[in-house]
């Protein structure tokens, strides 16, 4: 095959954690946050990978991110095998890959301003930019996360938590990564406001043909935001797909229970559910 | 209603002191639960939910003040002395918290804290209590009872915390149980025996308040359901009304964000624009008519109250612009 290679590849990635030291002397006790694990996204691909506590799809994020170095296997980027040890390749992999985590709050300085977070993050990318013209992008990048721009002088504790979530993604998205890691990035917000979110990270994926690699436990979010799904299981791909193939007819065991879990906001369904 | 509610709440506000003066938490929620019921409170954070529910046990946080009226059982609990409150913390109304991490203590075994209760107010002797503990676990499906005994929570899965801190809260026989996002901080997977037991014990003839933000538990565990936004009640229906034709505006958009495995195309999330006005934040008219896509002038200038709608339905709701049932497909 002579197809474009994959903007990401992770290739047999094993991540081995030690577990509690034993006696001097004996074999250290390791446990597998993720086994062999191999999954692709194509530019513009937009991947879930769905998994209870525990699966590795946290260790999955920091492996592809060169936060956590994997035992066995390798990460591909744009074909090529990424060397997270080469600090000048590295930074311009900082710029093409960005990543946006669970928590609104504690992923932003509580002593920056909105304003300053958003303008840190493009200089830092970017390198220096003359301030007129840093402005206007910062601004720029405010409008495009639907965040008004008298919002720009706040501090963290002074927006709720959509607001801080959508800070970061501007400052995630400012230097027009290619691809997008959204670490549980909904999973602490109300439900109202995890619609915006997750309407905001589909409209700025599909504008600027960002890739995302979005995790996540809840599978019904998966559902309107990827176009394949991955389900990750005590760190093994037990089956990855097409979104509708996963979730119309998938064939692994722990994949149907998963979905068969879910609780749905249907009453009816609920009790068929309960009588079974 | 022939039989007297087992909870009856009336009036009920909560107020905190801050620095920045007195916030309101939670105003007029009126609300019963019956024996054998479920009710689920929901809202999203900071609607003033779990304070509402913890004002009648005497359990706010230093600088609140409850007004208004709780009663469990025709006693008032609102106002009384922390001695009459302890009798019935326990054995008249028992408390389940979202994470049993922290429910639970770390250092001490399974078995002390099952029978601390019994032993404590005297109620039985250790060896009777011990029984009491293991049929406790049995019930919540806790395998090899007596070897959790010994245990300590760090030793149990997150699922089994949840289960032994079920179990704990059953252990004085409450005839009511208030169960605070009792499983939001589990897996999928586990979710759904936490909620089995629920029912289970909603079918012993126990009440039950739930509070949680999860329409997806709403719809499998509650009989009715009330909603809260901004520290007041919206709507309170039976759960098949509320879920098939929702009458509050709010309470329509808030189904409709929730994402779902089936039943749409899976394209655009409808989310709610705006957020919620903050506590203490003034408010004229109907809070959510910032963010409501019926809302007239009337909304703006004149809080809206809980009324009933038609006859017999049970559905009430806070709105001068109710969605018509007509508009909602069959």
């Amino acid at each position: 095959m002579s197809a474009a290679p994959s903007l990401l590849q992770v290739d047999g990635v094993s991540v081995r954690y030690p577990l509690r030291r034993g006696m001097p002397g004996t074999r250290e006790r390791t446990v597998d946050a993720l086994r062999e694990v191999s999954i692709a996204i194509p530019r513009g691909g937009r991947l879930g990978i769905v998994g209870e506590s525990g699966s590795g799809k946290s260790t999955l994020a920091r492996v592809v991110l060169g936060l956590r170095r994997a035992d066995a296997g390798r990460v591909l980027w744009d074909g090529e095998v990424v060397d997270y040890g080469d600090a000048a390749r590295l930074q311009g992999l900082r710029r093409d890959m960005q990543v946006v985590f669970q928590d609104p709050f504690g992923s932003l300085d509580p002593r920056m301003t909105a304003g300053a977070a958003v303008t840190e993050a493009l200089q830092a990318l970017r390198g220096p930019v003359r301030r007129e013209a840093a402005r206007m992008r910062v601004l720029q990048a405010f409008d495009e996360v639907g965040l008004a721009p008298a919002l720009a002088d706040r501090y963290p504790h002074e927006l709720s938590g959509g607001q801080c979530q959508r800070v970061a993604i501007a400052r995630a998205t400012i230097a027009r990564p290619r691809l997008l890691v959204c670490d549980e990035a909904v999973s602490a917000l109300d439900v109202s406001v995890q619609a915006q979110i997750v309407n905001l990270l589909h409209d700025l994926s599909e504008r600027h043909g960002m890739a995302l690699l979005f995790i996540s436990h809840n599978l019904a979010v998966v559902r309107y935001l990827c176009d394949r799904v991955a389900v990750l299981h005590r760190g093994r791909v037990v089956e990855q797909g097409s979104l509708i193939t996963v979730f119309e007819q998938p064939r692994d065991e722990y994949t149907r229970m998963l979905l068969a879990a879910v609780p749905e906001p249907d009453p009816a369904l609920a009790r068929r559910r309960a009588s079974r | 209603m022939s039989r007297a509610p087992l909870l009856e709440i009336r009036d009920l506000e909560v107020v905190f002191d801050t620095a920045a003066g007195a916030v309101q938490a939670v105003g007029g929620v009126s609300l019963d639960v019956h024996e054998g019921e479920c009710v689920a409170l929901v809202g999203e954070s900071g609607s003033g939910k779990t304070q509402a529910m913890l004002a009648g046990l005497g359990l706010l946080a230093g600088n609140g003040r409850a007004q208004g009226s709780v009663r469990f059982a025709g006693q008032e609990l609102i106002g009384t002395d922390e001695a009459a409150l302890r009798d019935v913390r326990g054995t008249g109304i028992a408390l389940l918290s979202q994470d049993p991490m922290s429910s639970l203590t770390p250092h001490l075994r399974i078995e002390t804290q099952l029978v601390e209760l019994l032993l404590d107010r005297g109620l039985a002797t250790r060896a009777e209590a011990r029984e009491r503990a293991l049929e406790a676990l049995r019930e919540v499906d806790i395998p090899d009872p007596a070897a959790r005994l010994r245990q300590y929570p760090h030793e149990l899965s997150g699922g089994m915390r949840q289960r032994v801190a079920l179990a704990i809260a059953l252990m004085g026989r409450p005839r009511l149980l208030l169960a605070d996002e009792p499983t939001t901080a589990l897996d999928v997977s586990v979710q759904a025996r936490v909620l089995d037991l629920l029912a289970n014990v909603r079918a012993n003839g126990l009440g039950l308040l739930l509070v949680t933000h999860d329409l997806g538990v709403v719809a499998g565990l509650a009989d009715r359901v009330a909603v809260m936004y901004a520290g007041r009640l919206v709507e309170v229906a039976p759960v098949d009304e509320l879920f098939a034709a929702p009458r509050h505006p709010y309470t329509a958009a808030l189904l409709a964000a929730v994402p779902r495995l089936r039943g749409d195309d899976g394209g655009r999330l409808s989310a709610i624009p705006g957020t919620p006005p903050r506590p203490g934040e003034p408010v004229a008219g109907c809070a959510f008519a910032p963010r409501c896509a019926h809302a007239v002038q009337a909304c703006r200038d004149g809080r809206p109250v809980l009324r009933g709608l038609e006859p017999g339905t049970g559905v009430t709701v806070a709105c001068h612009r109710p969605l018509a049932i007509e508009a909602q497909p069959a």
